[in-house]
C-alpha cells in the first residue's frame, strides 16, 4: 500500500497505458497516426471485434471459454443477408425485420452452445470450438461457397453516415457496451458471473443456480457475436463463410490484453473496450508506419505478448495452464 | 537418537508449540494425542521439516540439525506417511515410489523400466504387497495405496545413512479393522528397520501399538505415558484438562429454546458409508452441537440438510415441509443459511467487496427485473458493518483483504442480513483469534435470543459443551448419545469423549 500509486492501482490502469503508450510510439514514428481520420478508421474496425469481446468477456468473467465466435458470425451474417434479401432488400421495406431475427439466432446457438457445454458436461472449450465449426460449416453449406451481398444505401449508412468524424456504426458498438456495462454492474445476471468466476463452489453455496448462470452468459455471449455479424455486414456490404475468421484471435487477445483474468471473476467490459483498442491500434500502426505486409503477422503476435506481461497480473495466478 | 528441544511455532496471533521437548529411540513407537487444535499437526510438520521452529533444536544422534524442507529432512531420515495420501493417481505404483528420485534407473536420458520395476517390488517386498509395480495407483485399494506409500518412505533406508523415523499420519482412519491388525502386524516388524511416530484419535489403537505416548494439549506436551502406565481414562483427563471458561462462551446468556417451534426434522437420514439412521430435531432458539471426530459424519449432516447431498433413505422435514428435492437453493428459500469451514472457498468470494458478498445470496429480494438496487444493498451492508463491528473500510472494501474474524462476520451477516433462521455453522471460529471468537459466540447468542435455531460443529469440545443447548455425538456416521446442556448441568469434557472414540 503506497498510497496513488499502489499495486493494484497499476494493475487496473495499467492496460489504459498501455494504449497510451502506443498511441505516442506510433505519432512518434508517423505523426499522420494521430488524425481523426485514422482513429476513425481504428474505431470501425473494431468496433465489430468490440462486440465479439464484449459478448467473451462474461464468458471468461465465469472462468469458462467460448471459442465459437467465427462460425457464429459466419452463419448469422450469412443468414442476416439471406434474411434482409428476403425481407425487401432495403431497410425500410422490412430489411430491419432481420436484425431481430438474427440476434434471437445468435442467442439461439449461445444457448444450444451453453445447454452442451453445462448438460452433457463438456469443457466449455470444446464444447463451443466444436459449435464454432458447426457453425462455419452451415455458413458453407447455405451459401455453396458464394458471397451474399446486401445493397442497400440506408443499411450502409451504418459505415457512410458519419457523425463528428465517425460512423454510426462506431456509436451502434458504444451502444451495446454501455448495455455490456449495465448488465454487468447493475443486473443479477451480472453479479452472478463474477460470484460464479470468484468462487464457484461458494456460488453453488449461496444457492445460485449455476448452470443456469452458465447457459444465460453463452446466449447473451451468442446475442452480443449476432451483433458483431451485423456490423461486420455493415462494414463489408457482403458476407460469407469466412466473415467470422480472425474474430476468435483478435477478440480472446483483446479480452485479455485489456486485463481480464482467464481464471475468472476479474475484470470487465471496459478492459475489453481498452484490449481491442489495443489490438487494434497495433494493427493500424503497423500499416501506418509502413511496415511490410509480410511482417505484421509476426510483429502482432510478438506486440501482444508484450502487452499482456505489461498489462495483467500474472502474479496472482500459482499454475499457469 | 531424533530429539526435539525446546522446540517452539509461533503464528500470528497463536502460539502453536511451547517448548515442546520430544524423543525418540532407535526402533521405538511414540504415540501422539491430543484434541483438535493441541499442536500435533505442527509438531509433525516441524519433524518432517515443512515448518522451522522459531527457537529450539533440532538433534539427531546429538548432532542440531536443521531443515531446510521436507525434503531436507528425508535426506536425514525422516519419512512421512499422509493421511491424505500423497501418491499421484495416475502413475503407476512403481513411478510412485521412486518419484523424484528416477535419475538412479536412467541411461542415457532413458529410464530402465526394468530396472526401476525390480527395485519397486523389492521395496513392495518390504511391506508385503504383492503387486504388479506397473500397476496405475488409481486401482489399488485404499489400504493398498497406503502400504504403498510406507514402501515409498523406506526407499530411505537405501538412500540414507544412519536411522530412519516414519511418522504414521493417521493411518488407520479409513482402514477396516482386518486391515488395522495387519498394518500394526508390519509397523511392529519394521521397527528392525525404523522408528515410527503415531498420530492418531483413536485412543485404543494408540495404547495398543506405542510403546510411550506423548500427550499434548494447547501446543505443550503435558505428559508422556510408558505402555500401561495409565488408562485410556487418564489419558483423556490429561489430554483435556482445563476448566471451562463461563464467561468466555457466554453461558450466562443462555436461555432455554422455544421447544415448541420446531424447525428442523431429520428422520432416520442415511447416506452410504457417511452416515446412517441420522434422526435429529431442532427448534427455534436451540444451540445443537453436533460433536465427534474429523471423519465422524458432522459435515455430511450438515451438507445434508443444506441439500448439498441428497440422502439415501429418510426424510428431512424443514418447517412442517418435506424436502423432495435436495438443492442448496431449495434450502435457502426456506431459510437455512450455511457458514462453512473452508471460508475461503465457500464462504466469500475475494476480489468482490462487502455489500456484493452479503446479497449474494439474496439478489432477488434487491433487484426488480433482474436489475439490482444497489443503493439498497449498500445501505443494508453499511448497516450490518455497524451492527456486528465488521472492520472494513466501506462497503466497497474487497471482503478478501479483510481478517478471517471479520470475513467470517461478513458471512454470518450475508445470511442473517437475509432473514434465515435455521443456521448451519461449521468450525466458525477456526483461524480466528481470541477476540474475533468472542464476537462470533456473542453473534451464536444473538441469533438464539432472536429464535434462530442454530446446528453448530464447534472447533473444541469446549466450545461445543459451553454454546450448545444440546449435543449430540457421532462416530461413525451414527449417533451414539444426545446431552441435554443446560447451564449448571453441562456434560464435562470426558462424558463426551467417552462416546467419541
Amino acid at each position: 500500500m503506497t498510497g496513488r500509486f499502489s499495486r493494484e492501482a497499476v494493475i487496473r490502469w495499467a492496460p489504459l497505458l498501455v494504449l497510451i503508450a502506443l498511441v505516442i510510439l506510433f505519432t512518434a514514428i508517423n505523426p499522420q497516426f494521430f488524425s481523426l481520420r485514422n482513429f476513425a478508421r481504428i474505431t470501425i474496425s473494431s468496433a465489430p471485434a468490440l462486440m465479439v469481446a464484449v459478448g467473451v468477456t462474461f464468458i471468461i468473467l465465469m472462468g469458462s471459454i467460448d471459442l465459437s465466435m467465427e462460425g457464429v458470425i459466419s452463419l448469422t451474417a450469412v443468414l442476416f443477408c439471406m434474411a434482409f434479401v428476403r425481407f425487401g432488400g432495403n431497410l425500410a421495406a422490412g430489411g430491419w425485420l432481420a436484425m431481430p431475427l438474427i440476434l434471437a439466432l445468435g442467442a439461439g446457438i449461445g444457448f444450444v452452445n451453453g445447454l452442451i457445454h453445462v448438460r452433457l458436461r463438456i469443457p466449455s472449450f470444446m464444447a463451443s470450438l466444436a459449435m464454432g465449426f458447426v457453425g462455419t460449416g452451415a455458413a458453407v453449406l447455405l451459401t455453396g461457397g458464394d458471397i451474399v451481398k446486401v445493397d442497400d444505401d440506408v443499411f450502409r449508412g451504418l459505415l457512410t453516415y458519419r457523425v463528428l468524424g465517425f460512423p454510426l456504426m462506431v456509436y451502434v458498438a458504444v451502444v451495446f457496451l454501455g448495455l455490456g456495462w449495465f448488465l454487468q454492474t447493475r443486473t443479477t445476471l451480472g453479479r452472478n458471473f463474477y460470484a460464479v468466476g470468484g468462487g464457484e463452489d461458494l456460488a453453488h453455496a449461496s444457492g445460485l443456480n449455476v448452470r443456469r448462470v452458465r447457459i444465460a452468459g453463452f446466449t447473451l455471449a451468442g446475442v452480443f457475436y449476432a451483433v458483431a455479424a451485423i456490423l461486420q455486414v455493415a462494414k463489408l456490404g457482403q458476407a460469407e463463410s469466412v466473415t467470422g475468421a480472425n474474430f476468435m484471435f483478435i477478440s480472446i487477445t483483446s479480452v485479455v490484453v485489456g486485463g481480464v483474468a482467464l481464471w475468472g471473476g476479474v475484470g470487465g467490459v471496459w478492459n475489453a473496450l481498452v484490449g481491442v483498442l489495443i489490438v487494434n491500434t497495433i494493427n493500424n500502426g503497423m500499416v501506418v508506419i509502413g511496415l511490410p505486409d509480410y511482417v505484421q503477422d509476426g510483429m502482432l503476435g510478438l506486440l501482444v505478448i508484450v502487452a499482456v506481461v505489461l498489462s495483467t497480473d500474472r502474479r496472482a495466478a500459482i499454475v499457469v495452464k | 537418537m531424533y530429539q526435539l528441544a525446546h522446540v517452539d511455532k509461533k503464528f500470528p496471533g497463536v502460539h502453536a508449540l511451547k517448548s515442546v521437548d520430544f524423543q525418540i529411540g532407535r526402533g521405538e513407537i511414540v504415540g501422539l494425542v491430543g484434541e483438535n487444535g493441541a499442536g500435533k499437526s505442527t509438531l509433525m510438520k516441524v519433524i518432517y521439516g515443512a515448518y522451522q521452529p522459531d527457537g529450539g533444536q533440532i538433534l539427531i544422534d546429538g548432532k542440531t540439525v536443521r531443515f531446510a524442507n521436507p525434503r531436507a529432512a528425508m535426506e536425514q531420515g525422516i519419512g512421512m506417511v499422509f493421511q491424505e495420501q500423497s501418491l499421484i493417481a495416475n502413475l503407476t505404483v512403481m513411478e510412485n515410489i521412486f518419484l523424484g528420485y528416477e535419475q538412479q534407473f536412467v541411461r542415457f536420458g532413458v529410464i530402465n523400466w526394468k530396472a526401476m520395476a525390480a527395485a519397486a517390488s523389492a521395496q513392495l517386498a518390504k511391506v508385503k504387497l504383492e503387486i504388479d509395480p506397473a500397476t496405475i495407483t488409481s486401482a489399488l485399494s485404499f489400504a493398498q495405496r497406503q502400504l504403498v506409500e510406507l514402501a515409498k518412505v523406506l526407499t530411505l533406508e537405501e538412500r540414507v545413512q544412519g536411522d530412519l523415523v516414519i511418522l504414521l499420519d493417521e493411518p488407520t482412519s479409513v482402514l477396516a479393522e482386518d486391515e488395522v491388525k495387519l498394518l500394526f502386524k508390519l509397523v511392529r516388524e519394521l521397527t528392525a528397520r525404523a522408528s515410527f511416530i503415531f498420530v492418531s484419535h483413536r485412543m485404543d489403537e494408540v495404547m495398543e501399538l506405542s510403546d510411550r505416548i506423548y500427550v499434548m494439549k494447547d501446543g505443550a506436551v503435558v505428559d508422556v505415558v510408558a505402555r500401561g502406565e495409565k488408562t485410556v481414562e487418564q489419558i483423556q483427563h490429561k489430554m483435556v484438562g482445563r476448566n471451562v471458561d463461563k464467561e468466555y462462551y457466554r453461558e450466562q446468556r443462555q436461555i432455554p429454546y422455544d421447544a415448541g417451534r420446531e424447525l428442523l426434522r431429520m428422520e432416520g437420514v442415511s447416506l452410504p458409508g457417511r452416515i446412517s439412521d441420522i434422526s435429529l430435531t431442532l427448534h427455534a432458539g436451540e444451540v445443537l452441537c453436533l460433536v465427534g471426530t474429523e471423519g465422524s459424519g458432522r459435515e455430511a449432516i450438515l451438507r445434508t440438510i443444506y441439500g448439498m447431498r441428497t440422502p439415501l433413505t429418510g426424510t428431512v422435514t424443514i418447517k412442517g415441509q418435506e424436502i423432495t428435492r435436495f438443492t442448496p437453493r431449495n434450502a435457502v428459500e426456506r431459510g437455512v443459511g450455511y457458514v462453512p469451514r473452508e471460508r475461503k472457498i465457500e464462504g466469500i468470494v475475494a476480489g468482490m467487496n462487502v455489500y456484493e458478498n452479503m446479497t449474494l445470496s439474496q439478489m432477488g429480494r434487491h433487484s426488480r427485473a433482474g436489475v439490482l438496487r444497489i443503493g439498497g444493498e449498500r445501505a443494508l451492508a453499511r448497516d450490518w458493518i455497524s451492527r456486528l463491528s465488521i472492520k472494513a473500510s466501506s462497503e466497497l472494501a474487497d471482503c478478501g483483504n479483510l481478517s478471517g474474524g471479520n470475513q467470517q462476520k461478513v458471512v454470518l451477516a450475508k445470511w442473517r442480513s437475509g432473514g434465515s433462521d435455521i443456521m448451519l455453522l461449521d468450525h466458525p471460529t477456526r483461524g480466528l483469534d481470541i477476540g474475533a471468537k468472542e464476537d462470533v459466540y456473542d453473534m451464536i447468542r444473538d441469533m438464539s435470543e432472536a429464535g434462530v435455531g442454530i446446528v453448530l460443529v464447534a472447533d473444541t469440545l469446549e466450545e461445543a459443551i459451553g454454546l450448545s443447548h444440546s449435543i449430540i455425538v457421532v462416530k461413525d456416521g451414527a449417533i451414539q448419545k444426545r446431552f441435554d446442556c443446560q447451564p449448571g448441568a453441562k456434560p464435562s469434557l470426558y462424558d463426551l469423549l467417552h462416546y467419541m472414540i
